[in-house]
């Protein structure tokens, strides 16, 4: 767009977008090369909504629901991780392949890379635990503050798994309350719902949840 | 509150491209382009909150642009510059591509600061920073390059004086 009055440059035609998307990947090929890429992103379509993935050179760092708002999951990670972040799909094919796996049911488990930078202190120490409930398993909140030596920190416990920056990768999904019921979920419970579904081996009927906006895209 | 320099690429990239097309020639104008963007990604994070970006990465183009005309310098083939002796009769060029042809007919400063003021759309203070010299040095050289493309450009492309006014 040219921001000029000069009625000359109203000549300019406007359309760059060939151009500009090669020039980006070889911007993107010299910054991985200079390791100047510090956060690689990308999104991927998925039965439970776009997600958007992103990476350091440590390994997948966040995953978000649209319900997050990506642009803000973005700006964040300028802040807390660094503000040389690029769109760059390729470096995120094999976690974007094996998600693919996942939701077709495929996949039990992913083997990847994992960058916990974004969780401090006992939320961290979660996480870790989290990752060891097997798919199709589930355990409680109790469960979970008992396994990491704080059987009291049940609430602390449901924090980390709100503030999980890794979901469906670190299967906070897989922890329900003692009741039986499904407690909370970052994107909604009807998603926590049909990963539990997926993860049984039952088709995930996600569309006729409420509150859905999983239209195709 | 730094924002992740993909939105700056986005932003910016089809401007600064813009700006790097009217001081150099095409292949030269997108190796630049890349540089600016590269040696702007280095820098980034330490670039001052609340900073104008696009006066900062115009500053960027300019010294990469320098460098390319260096080189072509030391290279020494002069290249013959494509003004109104170069015929374009019976070879159909879009708009955009005559344009740039008649920008780099001009001379250095006034490119320049056409290229920064009327295509980037700084202000003449930030022309004069960038290019050196007075704000009024800078402004001169902008109304001078202007009144010069106006002579070839539409003396080329439009027949009629209608158009043009300032």
């Amino acid at each position: 767009m040219i921001n000029s009055n000069e009625p000359l440059f109203a000549a300019l035609t406007d359309d760059e977008t060939p151009t500009m998307s090669r020039l980006h990947d070889q911007l993107v090929a010299a910054a991985d090369a200079d390791r100047l890429l510090d956060v690689a992103y990308r999104t991927v379509d998925s039965p439970v909504g776009t997600l958007l993935l992103a990476a350091t050179d440590q390994g997948l760092v966040r995953v978000a629901y649209q319900l997050e708002d990506h642009d803000q999951v973005l700006q964040t990670l300028s802040q807390r991780v660094s503000p040389r972040i690029l769109h760059a799909p390729r470096r995120l094919d094999q976690v974007a392949r094996q998600l693919a796996e996942y939701f077709v049911g495929e996949r039990r488990d992913f083997v990847l890379p994992l960058d916990f930078r974004l969780a401090h202190g006992f939320r961290r120490e979660v996480l870790g635990r989290l990752v060891m409930i097997d798919y199709g398993r589930t355990e409680t909140y109790s469960q979970v503050a008992a396994a990491t030596g704080h059987p009291r920190a049940v609430r602390a416990v449901g924090s980390a798994c709100a503030t999980n920056p890794l979901p469906v990768i670190v299967p906070c999904h897989r922890v329900l309350r003692s009741d039986g019921r499904l407690g909370g979920y970052i994107a909604g419970l009807h998603i926590k719902a049909a990963l539990l579904s997926l993860e049984a081996g039952r088709h995930p009927d996600i569309n006729s949840a409420p509150h859905t906006n999983f239209a195709p895209r | 509150m730094k924002r992740p320099f993909e939105e700056i690429v986005v932003q910016h990239g089809p401007t600064v491209l813009r700006v790097c097309r009217a001081v150099l020639a095409r292949p030269d104008a997108e190796d630049a382009w890349s540089e600016t963007f590269l040696a702007a990604l280095r820098g980034y994070p330490d670039l001052a909150d609340g900073a104008n970006v696009e006066a900062w990465l115009v500053t960027i183009a300019h010294r990469k642009a320098i460098d390319v005309l260096r080189a072509q310098r030391r290279r020494a083939t002069p290249v013959a510059e494509i003004g109104e002796t170069s015929s374009t009769i019976g070879v159909w060029q879009p708009p955009e591509e005559s344009l740039w042809a008649a920008l780099g007919a001009l001379p250095t400063k006034q490119r320049q600061a056409v290229a920064y003021h009327h295509v980037a759309g700084l202000q003449y203070a930030e022309v004069a920073t960038i290019i050196g010299g007075s704000t009024e040095a800078a402004r001169r050289a902008a109304s001078d390059g202007i009144q010069a493309l106006r002579r070839r450009y539409y003396s080329d492309e439009l027949a009629s004086p209608e158009g043009i006014h300032s």
